[in-house]
């Protein structure tokens, strides 16, 4: 009876003691990544190498604004009269953007404005940029969380 | 041990919290920033509109506002948009569809705040306030006017008020009495019979009808209830007084709104709306015509004479970013209506695009369950919410009321 008295106490403190080294291992884990955030990045195929900014001022909800998107080749030369198309949503919604940007200009110096862009929600989007060039057709998927 | 004993001090925070109501100390810094983001205080002023010069002219608020409650604004004399935007019921009619000359086939709309929207109606079919105020004068089903009356109307009521605000009115002698695009085949011929330049007279004063009644509707505005006061208590880092303090049930409704629930992913900032248009699978109502939402009325905004590109427009076209930059084709908008705002819904039953549900207990559900859509896909996914849960909700909701 003792001993079996025992074996419940012994198996109670086993059992507080595991909850209590996965509360810790819990609580002190590093949080889940989040998306690759980086506004320069070289195309899927690596054709191109590319950058992004917001032409006035971080984004805000709700606002229509503007981006500049920089299309360079690897070797870093300029990008003249490629044809931009512009895509993305939100992943974690399936849905796509709220709007139909465009790129509107070509500013020089391998930059192009993206007019129409909107973010309706906060949270994580993607903006996906397809370039068309001589160099050839690629594209590449920046991630923006708002 | 020292876990055991952790776990107990977890247990016992968790009940002392329950019983001691819903603090601002109980939420996350994360959950915090998205509390004050929701704060009438967040909200920014109003932006100007440079496509109505008028806009914020007092003597055009003030004949808007006349005209706003003129029931002589219609083709029998008994219809206002007051009448179903009722100045005491949050400019709503409690309806499940608006009855103006007839019954309609959507819900009125609550004005508060309207000015802020990009598009107009449930499916966004207008892409002004002021273009939005001529649909419902020439509809059969709500004032039901012709252009031309509205004209004549105007000039011998209000003309002088009129032409102090607008500009000189033209000769309408020779005009029919009741003509437009949208009357009887009587009054189309008439309208189709008139020339250019009269038709695009009438076309002026029209718009600039429409123009006055936005510059009134821009007044519109939320007040402050006790979700903001609360928020602002949050925003402050100090507690909230025990009249502003959410109740436990309060609390945990707006843990879940802006956590598991997910509401916040549209109903968000000070307005609680992402001024989008969304699939959320809401049924259609028997024996309504078919309506496809967001994706039927594309080609009409984009073909309105009144729209931001169209030649009524004042100030530059670089104000027409919204109209020219619109989703156009995706099959997103199939069934999509605009998220609305939900501040003082709890008073203005019933609910969604057509009145369809006639308790937020039963908005809750739907939104809980995510049944399929009639057609598109649904951007729902059925969330796991207990009674308690569901209940939470709709009393958090009440405090977007007090």
């Amino acid at each position: 009876m003792t001993s079996a008295w025992r074996m419940v106490v012994g198996a109670f403190g086993l059992v507080a003691l595991a909850i209590g080294f996965l509360s810790v291992v819990f609580l002190t884990a590093p949080a889940a990544p989040g998306p690759d955030l980086a506004r320069s990045k070289n195309s899927a195929k690596g054709l191109y190498a590319l950058s992004i900014a917001p032409e006035a001022g971080e984004p805000r909800q709700g606002e229509l604004h503007a981006w500049v998107v920089t299309v360079k080749t690897r070797q870093g030369a300029p990008v003249e009269g490629a044809a931009i198309s512009v895509g993305g949503g939100m992943p974690e919604h399936a849905h796509g953007l709220p709007t139909s940007p465009e790129a509107t200009a070509y500013l020089g110096d391998g930059r192009y404005r993206i007019e129409g862009m909107k973010f309706s929600m906060p949270g994580w989007w993607q903006l996906k940029l397809g370039v068309s060039a001589p160099a050839g057709t690629d594209e590449a998927t920046f991630n923006l969380v708002l | 041990m020292a876990g055991g004993l952790l776990t107990n001090l977890i247990a016992a925070a968790t009940i002392t919290a329950a019983l001691a109501g819903c603090s601002e100390a109980d939420f996350t810094d994360a959950e915090k920033r998205t509390i004050v983001s929701m704060s009438l205080s967040a909200l920014a002023p109003l932006a100007s509109d440079p496509t109505n010069s008028f806009a914020d002219d007092p003597g055009a608020a003030a004949l808007g506002a006349t005209l706003f409650f003129d029931t002589g604004m219609s083709r029998d004399g008994n219809v206002a948009c007051g009448t179903c935007h009722k100045i005491d019921r949050q400019f709503q009619d409690d309806l499940p569809r608006g009855v103006g000359v007839g019954e309609t086939n959507r819900r009125t709309m609550p004005l508060a705040g309207v000015a802020r929207d990009p598009f107009f109606f449930w499916d966004g079919r207008r892409d002004s306030l002021w273009s939005q105020a001529l649909v419902p004068l020439e509809n059969v089903l709500e004032h039901a006017g012709t252009r031309t009356a509205y004209a004549h109307y105007l000039k011998r009521r209000f003309g002088e008020r009129y032409e102090r605000i607008f500009r000189p009115l033209p000769d309408l002698s020779t005009l029919p009495a009741s003509a437009g695009p949208f009357g009887t085949p009587a009054e189309k011929a008439a309208w189709a019979g008139m020339s250019d330049a009269q038709r695009e007279g009438v076309d002026r004063i029209f718009s600039d009808i429409g123009k006055a009644i936005a510059a009134f509707e821009r007044s519109l505005v939320h007040g402050k209830t006790r979700f903001d006061r609360f928020a602002d208590a949050v925003a402050q880092g100090r507690a909230p007084s025990a009249e502003d303090a959410l109740s436990a049930e309060e609390g945990q409704g707006l843990r879940l709104f802006i956590g598991k629930a997910n509401c916040s992913t549209c109903h968000t900032g000070p307005r609680f709306t992402d001024n989008h248009f969304h699939n959320t699978a809401v049924p259609p109502v028997a024996g309504l015509p078919a309506d496809r939402g967001r994706i039927a009325v594309v080609d009409e905004v984009l073909a309105d004479p009144f729209n931001c590109v169209g030649k009524f427009r004042d100030g530059g076209e670089e104000a027409c970013g919204e109209l020219r930059f619109m989703q156009k084709s995706s099959p997103e908008l199939v069934r999509a209506y605009k998220t609305p705002s939900l501040r003082n819904v709890a008073g203005r039953p019933p609910y969604m695009h057509a009145g369809q549900f006639a308790t937020l207990e039963q908005v809750v559900n739907h939104y809980a369950t995510a049944p399929k859509s009639v057609e598109g896909e649904s951007e729902i996914h059925a969330v796991a919410l207990s009674e308690g849960e569901r209940a939470a909700l709709v009393a958090f909701l009440k405090t977007l009321s007090d």
